[in-house]
């Protein structure tokens, strides 16, 4: 049976992760120092989900993609230069902070409001898909209060794999304790994903589905709303985590080597 | 210049120049396909191509299955279809000399042989499209297009083969051992060719579909040469040879092929006529070869340019974190957090590679959007010249001799205030596409030849100094950014697709034209006015080094040597290639203020670039200032050389001795001139003995306005250093990304 999904995804941006982030304090609260300058990617866990979006699109006749996303323009805009040359949707932009420092309260109320403007949305096959910790930096809350906001009550968390049966019944993958899974079953939309990983690798890059996107695109990034995000919770402090990169360049170690030494390192801590 | 005159920002450089301060010094920031090209490009760059170096497919000539992958990576970023039309698989519209350049950049960032391989494709095509019939455009564009969303289709690759096997090592246009004879001539069908041909150091030979190769007549029913296309089906021995034993660019696959084909006379580029029984190539390989490199040079320049920026991170890196790790440096003290930074020499020695860098990008860039800009009107120009019954060739150089007089005309006009001029006339010419044609296509013989010689040239000796900064460790396979294989590449890149001597030739002819040296007289006005808002940035000391090139030009072209030979002719290289080095240094120099101006000017519209902008400029306006200082003393060394160096020294000789006092002389004039004695430098005593040195001093009579613009040019380099203090403080504090976005 083909169902032609509606599937939205909503997913922020973030600084590249190679790029050095140091919590700065300012006026506004923590920051990271020279964030506007530094090139920024889509949050990973949220380019997972589209990715999952995009193969499961192609798959369903009919279907479409809508990606919401609560950014800077200016930032969105560099962005979609590289996700919009591989997944066919339409964008849905909304002005607004990007920062890991924000309420996930608020970024929810934003995403959903930009949501509930997708003209012709039909619940009945309206797939909401996040990444299980994006927007508010591993808050974990966001894309939940997302779901409530819409009245979608079947939610998954960290999942990693979605199938459709024949009867068009969804078959989940979650995420949980020791490397397994939890197995559920749907019996369809309206259902809330939030991805993990996913399986599914990036689409490939096409140059003319990034034309075609630009189109509206750019108008999108025009006509974003601003949303009020207040920020919400109060940091006493702020500081970058503790480990250390420290990289080292090896070649040729056999993987079984490989393996006993993480092992050997994750045990003595 | 006053350097009281030059207020610093006290803003500094936050971070290193990203994507949207770049988009608008090089003017695409309004075009975003070039924007998604430029991140796919880079992609692949810093993705696939960069795992290949690493895992040291480098360290093999073969053309292996890893390296071959390289080619779908390519076709799915857009690389491959970039040059082609939309209509025929391509997706971006109009001229695309700034999107193949920008793709070079990118590819050459990480890997220049990876560009290089990329763009060869391109340049196989590039006979055909610039030069073949509407059905070759059709056949071979349409199959080189890569696989559409979904589709299933191994596009051909293509390669262009031109250079030759030794005894006839490279290229010349005069000169071509390959041939081309027929060898079956039905009345009234279309012939059958022989082509043999041997080709050396040809690019994508290891897997290309088709060959577009340069030939000569071997046959009294042939005229001339021309360029064939030659396709792997064909009947005949089309043998890929043996890899060419390279030390640089070891991603792209360059074999020595050999072919002996029999192919349609209808493969001939271009088309053909038939005249008293003898086929007439509509094109000879020499038109061809002009049209195709013209434009392909560009890009080549700007891979030496990529590398140069790219330096800058890892060894920045590499200075901060040099004595980290050690137990005698602790972590917070000033050894510990800016390591060899602590020094002056590292810092300034950076500056000059990112200098460098950023006035050679600047300058390819410019050449890359001049080609853009010029490709509609040199249509339009082919369109009019056509209407009048002329079709290329010295008919078309002789009409557009007569509208030359136009074109000056012009640029007299565009000098004057709008209110001093005939607006009529001043508006006729400049809607003359003929006038446009003339003047860009002057500027345009420019440019290509000066990126192309300078970026590489001047580029490669850069890089050697960026390999130096990392140590031993730039001498490494495991050196981050791979600078030195860098190194090596730059060096090829200086070579091929026309050497060094090649583009000073071209220069030499180009550079005296004198639509283009009209234009450089209003240069010499435009950095003036510049200065005087920004004369941080330099633009008066480079005004004034323009200046003298311009006097030294005029000078050279009515001097004489001491022998009485004309110092401004074809053979004399010493005069015409240094003249045209110098205006290498000048043109990279202007390019760079001129974009540094227009991020200014266009940054505060952008919140991203608006954010960090005063310390960006500023930072980028020091930077003008320490290369402009450069170039201005490169030029006038240069000028110097050669207005002084044809003139024979005096000597302590009879001739010699009529410019000197004798003593006695001296004594007598003294009586009267009291004090002139101590100014005489040259004076013979009463014995005959001389002054220790060559001879008397030469007396450079005529030579007065050359002498006061060398002094003013001197004092001109006022403030260059402060800038460079400025910068090198900057370079301590400008924040870096944790780690190099690709492996090393």
């Amino acid at each position: 049976m083909n169902i032609p999904y509606q599937i939205v995804v909503c997913g922020g941006v973030v600084p590249d992760p190679l790029q050095t982030l140091e919590p700065i304090a300012t006026a506004n609260g923590p920051a990271l120092k020279n964030e506007l300058l530094l090139p920024h990617v889509l949050d990973p866990w949220s380019a997972h989900a589209l990715y999952e979006a995009a193969h499961l699109a192609r798959r369903s006749a009919g279907s479409k993609v809508w990606l919401v996303s609560v950014a800077p323009k200016t930032k969105l805009q560099q962005v979609m230069m590289t996700i919009g040359q591989r997944v066919p949707l339409e964008l849905v932009a909304i002005e607004g902070p990007a920062s890991g420092f924000t309420d996930a309260a608020d970024v929810a109320a934003a995403l959903a409001a930009g949501i509930e403007g997708i003209a012709g949305l039909d619940q009945s096959r309206l797939l909401l898909f996040g990444g299980w910790e994006s927007a508010s930096r591993a808050a974990g809350a966001t894309m939940q209060m997302v779901g409530e906001r819409l009245g979608i009550i079947d939610q998954f968390q960290g999942v990693d794999e979605l199938s459709v049966a024949d009867d068009g019944a969804l078959r989940i993958l979650e995420r949980i304790e020791g490397g397994q899974h939890q197995v559920s079953v749907c019996s369809g939309p309206p259902v809330l994903l939030g991805w993990a990983t996913g399986n599914l690798p990036e689409p490939p890059n096409h140059p003319q589905i990034g034309m075609q996107n630009m189109r509206a695109i750019m108008p999108a990034l025009q006509k974003a709303r601003t949303a009020q995000i207040s920020g919400g919770a109060r940091f006493e402090s702020v500081t970058l985590p503790k480990q250390q990169r420290a990289t080292r360049i090896v070649k040729d170690k056999p993987v079984e080597e490989i393996a006993r030494e993480i092992v050997t390192w994750v045990t003595a801590e | 210049m006053d350097a009281t005159a030059v207020r610093p920002h006290a803003e500094t450089l936050r971070t290193l120049p990203g994507d949207d301060v770049r988009q608008i010094m090089w003017r695409f920031a309004d075009r975003l396909d070039l924007q998604m090209l430029v991140q796919s490009a880079r992609a692949v760059a810093r993705g696939p191509v960069a795992r290949l170096v690493a895992n040291g497919a480098r360290s093999t000539h073969e053309w292996t299955e890893q390296k071959a992958l390289l080619l779908k990576e390519f076709d799915a970023a857009g690389i491959t279809g970039a040059p082609l039309e939309p209509a025929d698989g391509g997706y971006i519209e109009g001229p695309k000399n700034l999107a193949l350049a920008l793709i070079a950049f990118e590819l050459a960032w990480v890997d220049a042989g990876a560009a290089t391989g990329s763009l060869a494709g391109c340049l196989a095509l590039a006979p055909i499209h610039e030069r073949g019939t509407a059905e070759q455009r059709q056949r071979y564009t349409r199959l080189c297009a890569p696989p559409e969303p979904g589709e299933d289709r191994k596009p051909w690759r293509g390669a262009f083969c031109l250079t030759e096997p030794l005894p006839y090592v490279g290229v010349e246009t005069s000169l071509l051992g390959g041939r081309v004879r027929v060898v079956e001539w039905e009345a009234g069908k279309e012939p059958f060719l022989e082509v043999d041909k041997r080709g050396r150091f040809i690019t994508n030979m290891g897997f290309a579909n088709f060959v577009t190769a340069a030939v000569d007549s071997d046959d009294p029913r042939i005229k001339g040469t021309c360029m064939v296309v030659l396709e792997e089906t064909d009947p005949g021995t089309f043998d890929r040879g043996t890899p060419t034993r390279k030390l640089v660019h070891q991603l792209s696959s360059t074999c020595d092929p050999v072919f002996r084909m029999r192919v349609p006379a209808d493969r001939i580029i271009g088309g053909y006529t038939v005249k008293d029984g003898i086929i007439i190539p509509r094109y000879s390989h020499g038109e061809i070869i002009e049209a195709v490199f013209r434009r392909t040079r560009v890009t080549v320049g700007l891979m030496t340019s990529a590398k140069l920026l790219s330096a800058v991170e890892p060894v920045i890196r590499y200075q901060r974190d040099r004595f980290r790790g050690s137990s005698a440096v602790s972590a917070g003290s000033p050894r510990y957090e800016l390591g060899l930074q602590q020094k002056p020499d590292a810092l300034h020695r950076l500056l000059d590679v990112w200098a460098t860098g950023e006035a050679s990008a600047s300058l390819g860039f410019t050449a890359a959007r001049l080609f853009d800009e010029l490709e509609p009107v040199e249509k339009e120009k082919d369109r009019i010249l056509a209407g009048q019954g002329i079709h290329g060739g010295s008919a078309a150089f002789k009409a557009l001799r007569k509208v030359q007089k136009d074109a000056l005309e012009y640029l007299e006009l565009r000098r004057k205030p709008v209110g001093r001029r005939e607006s009529q006339r001043f508006e006729k010419l400049e809607n003359d596409p003929l006038v446009k044609y003339l003047l860009l296509d002057s500027l345009a013989s420019v440019y290509c030849p000066a990126c192309k010689l300078w970026n590489t040239g001047h580029g490669a000796n850069m890089m050697r100094e960026a390999v130096s900064l990392m140590g031993g460790y730039g001498i490494t396979e495991d050196c981050p950014g791979f600078l030195g294989y860098k190194w090596m590449d730059a060096q090829l890149e200086a070579t091929y697709e026309g050497p060094e001597a090649v583009q000073r030739r071209q220069l030499s002819v180009t550079m005296i034209n004198e639509v283009f040296l009209a234009q450089f007289r209003g240069w010499v006005a435009e950095m003036r006015e510049i200065a005087a808002t920004r004369p941080g940035t330099g633009a008066c000391s480079l005004a004034t080094a323009m200046q003298m090139w311009l006097w030294t030009v005029q000078h050279l072209q009515v001097a004489k040597d001491a022998d009485g030979a004309a110092l401004y002719q074809t053979n004399r290289q010493g005069v015409t290639f240094a003249l045209a080095d110098a205006l290498c240094w000048l043109l990279s120099a202007r390019s760079f203020i001129l974009d540094v101006m227009e991020l200014e000017q266009a940054g505060p519209q952008n919140p991203v670039v608006a954010e960090g902008l005063a310390g960006t400029v500023q930072f980028l306006s020091d930077l003008c200032h320490v290369q402009t200082a450069r170039s201005a003393g490169e030029a006038g060394r240069i000028c110097a050389e050669l207005v002084y160096g044809y003139n024979r020294h005096p000597a302590w000789d009879e001739e010699g001795y009529k410019g000197c006092y004798h003593m006695d002389e001296l004594m007598a004039l003294e009586s009267i001139i009291p004090g002139l004695a101590s100014m005489a430098t040259d004076v013979i005593e009463s014995d005959g003995s001389h002054p220790a040195k060559a001879g008397p001093c030469a007396k450079c009579e005529g030579l007065e306005p050359f002498i006061r613009l060398r002094t003013k040019l001197d004092g001109c380099l006022t403030g260059s250093q402060l800038a460079k203090d400025r910068a090198a403080e900057a370079l301590t504090k400008v924040m870096i990304p944790a780690a190099l976005d690709y492996p090393a």
